[in-house]
């Protein structure tokens, strides 16, 4: 009885449970046929209206791209700047065919083979519905002639966009960079930072130098309008709008006459050049050669200059003053020395008689000096003067390492300067620990004497070697580099100076001061490495000459320039500050494979002073009779 | 020996559940990534996403219910007091309070109380099945409405409204007598101005903006206005996919998440939409078939009223997107991109999966 009851419940229960289940079923149906209607009514009902609506009626917001700031030298010269151009987009999506539309706009207005490359490859990139330009830069003749046929073209329309322009074209690229597309990367790196909306309707961004360093400042802010866009995709009215804020304009501390002085005077040779004002940091030129043509990379680089430019063995793309790394050969001298003395080492009246080489205790191995034979007695500011090799041989084992190291580490080397461009590399100033850590080896001895000469491990960037000459001119005080000296918002209505920040500051003994100065001054009179260079200069010079051996030579070999091949010569180094007693430039060159720190790269660093100091243009006479000028005897091959 | 793994791993699946939900995530995969503009991250991360829940559907699915019918009321007293400490020390962002951080990382109760509330009260109801009175639909619906009070608080509307619906068809399945349902339903029609004082101001600008969204076609009846263009525009077969005029020109907000649908209907048209409506319908029938077939109260209540959720998920996004309903931010099931309400509904896949598979078993031993 019981179990009958429980089963007639149970059953009972399965019904009622099924009623309510099938209610619920029939509610689902119902929803599903109103959903249903209203995707018919929607969709095939009403579709020619909403397919109106999409396509002749759209309120769209238009990002308002702000205009990207200036890039002005010292002087105001303009260095980056925009400007509008005409340009001819196909929307293809209303074009129809698209092959066609080109053939007949080619009828009107002249279209290359590069124009229909670009348009082939910016055309994969983009939506249908989006205008891609086919040709850019029309004049008015052109732009009148597209307007007076334009019936014949749907789909296709006269636009104007921003672009940017470096009107003095190869000059400085590596310092003030350039604009490109923006790519994947770049899209990651703005998610990344939140700026994503900014960029709405920007097409381009700072690739590299200032332009990048700069990207938040040079952009400016997006602005927008709400507007009711026709079936052209034209604006019909404007609902509301929001105006951008243009991005700032920068300053530079680039004197850019002063920028082509140096660059012509590095003629056909790769190498580099930093000219640091030592007392606030400004730099006064940056210098990479060979340069390139950033106007090439605005509109979108075709492929072929691209793999010229990319593979070409001077690596013109390459920015040697920050990403170039050269042994400091003996422009690394006047630093060891100035550690040797306030080291209490080497002070007056210590010399040394120099036979042309230098032995360890134990050791058959010579330390050959560059000059054979040897300079005869020299103390610590002819050594200098000289480039004694065999008197830094042992003053550097003297020292020890990790004192040298230690302290001309404040000077800057082995670390980055922190200037304002993006990808410095910090160079190399070798320690026991960072070998051991590198190749899990031990320090030898040796190894501490030939860092005494800046060769070994040792490995310095322009930048970092103009900056450390800055430091030396300084007397010990380091000051941040930069290129940027002032900021303009709002188009100029304000200026923002940038901030002069000391870095560092190693205390040197006046006197200790005077030995290496007077050293680095001889070195530009008759008797010094670098006689020529300081001929005839109405100011002081402190300078040293550098090689840095690209190809090792064995022992008892001797260095022939003229039986090597070109670009295994070695390079030449030279820094120097002038004028000597107050010093307002600090230069570093460096000429790859270009021999002799003296007769190549010293010159480059005279017109730069001269027209720095005294504000001498280097006339064609002067520059015919450089070439001329038999090379001082005391110019030795080898330093 | 790998066979019987894999003998292993599809014991508790059910084939055809499993087929329709792989069918629609791969679906909904593509339809993202037209949504994001061809971002590749972003479907990898919702692939990521989709990864996780479906193995804890499987975990779910290998859960014995007499295990869920343990841990129901233990569950809905924990998310109940997680759902106090939110209000009380809950973070804010977008100006609602929703979060809960624990130290560990920050959890979303409400998103639990999916799941709970309707574990809770089918519990209740397989627990009074002998001797149930009106009282007891008084008690569950009290159960019902404190959560949903609270989450209505934060303000979280769409999940709100979710779980209401979840627990109102276990009530309405238990035997809800229909003369209060019509009651209720009367009732309801005369406390609606009641209602309307209590909303928030956008919430009721949302439904205003339902009846008329003209009358603020930049402010808040342009997700309306834009998301009808789109699925209008889209016509019979759609624009295809990655060329939605609408959706690729920025017109669709939020048409990666709660508005996906709209990207779908723009590029696939009606023949599109009518495909993904099937898609949904043979995921809610067999999930009807499951409740039908299950063989005590708290199963039956429990795999009901998860079907009917799942239904509710996507009338309501399809009906806002289409502009029937009134914009309620509820996703629609694994097309819109999100990691929580994946993982919500497929773990309410899992349980009917569990009780469809531990069925036979219970009944042999």
């Amino acid at each position: 009885m019981r179990l009958r009851f429980e089963v007639k419940n149970h059953s009972l229960e399965q019904y009622q449970y099924s009623l309510r289940l099938s209610v619920a079923t029939g509610f689902i149906l119902l929803c599903f046929v109103v959903l249903l209607g209203r995707f018919f009514y929607l969709q095939l009902w009403k579709y020619d209206y909403f397919q109106t609506l999409a396509e002749n009626n759209r309120v769209s917001l238009v990002p308002i791209v702000p205009n990207r700031g200036l890039i002005l030298d010292r002087n105001g010269v303009t260095l980056a700047h925009n400007f509008f151009v005409y340009t001819l987009e196909i929307t293809p999506a209303k074009a129809g065919d698209v092959e066609e539309t080109i053939n007949k706009i080619s009828q009107f207005i002249e279209v290359s083979a590069e124009d229909r490359k670009r348009f082939k490859k910016l055309r994969q990139e983009s939506h249908s519905f989006e205008s891609v330009p086919i040709r850019t830069h029309l004049n008015e003749v052109e732009a009148a002639k597209f307007a007076a046929n334009r019936y014949q073209f749907p789909g296709v329309e006269i636009r104007s966009r921003l672009f940017r322009h470096y009107p003095l074209g190869n000059l400085g690229v590596h310092m003030i960079g350039y604009i490109g597309r923006i790519n994947e990367a770049d899209v990651k790196a703005l998610e990344k930072s939140g700026d994503v909306s900014n960029y709405k309707g920007s097409d381009h961004i700072g690739k590299g130098g200032i332009e990048q360093y700069y990207e938040r400042e040079l952009h400016g802010t997006t602005g927008f309008q709400q507007v009711e866009i026709d079936a052209d995709g034209q604006a019909v009215r404007v609902l509301s709008s929001t105006p951008p804020i243009p991005g700032d304009n920068l300053v530079l501390s680039i004197d850019s006459k002063m920028q082509e002085i140096a660059e012509k005077a590095f003629e056909n040779h790769r190498g580099a050049m930093v000219a640091i004002n030592p007392k606030n940091g400004e730099i006064l030129s940056y210098v990479s050669m060979p340069t390139f043509d950033p106007n090439l990379f605005v509109d979108g680089i075709d492929a072929d200059t691209w793999k010229t430019l990319n593979g070409s063995l001077d690596k013109p793309l390459i920015n040697r003053p920050i990403r170039g790394i050269y042994p400091p050969g003996s422009t690394f001298k006047p630093f060891v020395a100035m550690a040797g003395l306030q080291n209490g080492k080497r002070l007056p009246p210590f010399s040394i008689g120099d036979q042309g080489f230098y032995t360890l205790a134990g050791s058959a191995h010579q330390y050959r000096d560059w000059k054979p034979g040897g300079h005869g007695q020299v103390d610590m500011q002819r050594a200098i003067t000289v480039s004694c090799d065999t008197f830094f041989y042992g003053l550097a084992l003297e020292m020890g390492i990790d004192n040298l190291t230690s302290f001309v580490s404040h000077f800057g080397f082995g670390k980055k300067t922190g200037i304002d461009l993006v990808g410095e590399i910090g160079g190399l100033l070798p320690t026991p620990e960072w070998k051991w850590r590198r190749w899990k080896q031990r320090w030898f001895p040796g190894e501490t004497v030939i860092v005494g000469i800046g060769q070994g491990y040792t490995l310095v960037t322009p930048l970092q070697l103009a900056q450390a000459t800055a430091v030396l001119a300084n007397n010990g005080v380091a000051m941040q580099p930069h290129l940027v000296s002032s900021i303009q918002k709002h188009n100029g209505a304000e200026t923002h100076l940038m901030p002069i920040t000391k870095l560092d500051e190693v205390p040197l003994d006046q006197r200790n001061i005077e030995i290496v100065r007077a050293g680095m001054v001889d070195v530009t009179k008759p008797g010094g490495t670098a006689a020529s260079v300081g001929a005839g200069a109405s100011y002081n010079i402190a300078a040293k000459t550098g090689t840095a051996q690209v190809v090792g030579i064995k022992q008892g070999a001797k260095y022939n320039a003229g039986s090597i091949d070109e670009r295994h010569r070695d390079h030449a180094l030279f820094i120097a500050y002038a004028p000597a007693e107050d010093p307002k430039i600090a230069v570093a060159v460096i000429v790859e494979n270009g021999g002799h720190g003296g007769s190549a790269a010293g010159p480059i660093a005279r017109k730069v002073m001269d027209y720095y100091l005294l504000g001498k243009e280097p006339s064609l006479a002067n520059d015919a009779g450089k070439k001329a000028e038999p090379p001082i005897p005391e110019d030795a091959p080898h330093d | 020996m790998i066979s019987k793994i894999l003998e292993r791993l599809k014991t508790h699946i059910d084939p055809f559940l499993m087929g329709c939900i792989s069918f629609s995530c791969i679906v909904g995969l593509f339809v993202l990534y037209s949504a994001s503009g061809g971002s590749f991250e972003r479907v990898f991360s919702q692939f990521l996403n989709i990864s996780a829940a479906l193995m804890i559907m499987w975990l779910a699915a290998n859960t014995s219910p007499h295990y869920l019918e343990r841990i129901a009321l233990p569950l809905f007293v924990i998310g109940l007091l997680l759902l106090v400490g939110v209000a009380l020390f809950g973070e804010i962002s977008h100006g609602a309070r929703r979060w809960l951080n624990l130290g560990i990382g920050r959890i979303q109760p409400s998103e639990l109380m999916k799941i709970a509330v309707p574990m809770m009260l089918a519990w209740y109801f397989a627990k009074r099945e002998q001797s149930l009175r009106w009282i007891d639909y008084a008690v569950a619906a009290l159960l019902l409405v404190i959560p949903v009070g609270l989450i209505m608080k934060q303000p979280d509307l769409g999940t709100a409204l979710i779980i209401a619906a979840a627990g109102f068809y276990v009530l309405f399945l238990a035997g809800l007598s229909w003369k209060i349902l019509i009651g209720g339903a009367v009732s309801a029609a005369v406390m609606a101005p009641i209602f309307w004082s209590l909303m928030h101001d956008y919430q009721r600008k949302r439904i205003e903006i339902l009846f008329d969204p003209y009358q603020d076609p930049l402010g808040a009846g342009y997700h309306t206005i834009q998301a009808s263009i789109a699925l209008g525009s889209g016509g019979i077969a759609g624009k295809g996919w990655m060329e939605g005029t609408q959706s690729q020109l920025d017109f669709l907000p939020e048409r990666t998440t709660d508005f996906i649908f709209a990207v779908f209907g723009e590029e696939f048209g009606f023949l599109g939409n009518l495909l993904l409506l099937v898609l949904f319908m043979l995921l809610i029938g067999r999930g009807l078939v499951i409740s039908s077939q299950a063989q005590n109260t708290f199963t039956r209540l429990l795999s009901g009223s998860i079907t009917l959720t799942f239904f509710t998920y996507v009338f309501v996004n399809m009906g806002m997107v289409s502009g029937v309903l009134p914009v309620v931010g509820v996703p629609l099931p694994f097309v819109s991109y999100g990691g929580t309400s994946l993982v919500t509904i497929l773990l309410g896949f899992g349980i009917l999966m569990s009780i469809h598979t531990h069925k036979t078993l219970m009944s042999t031993s």
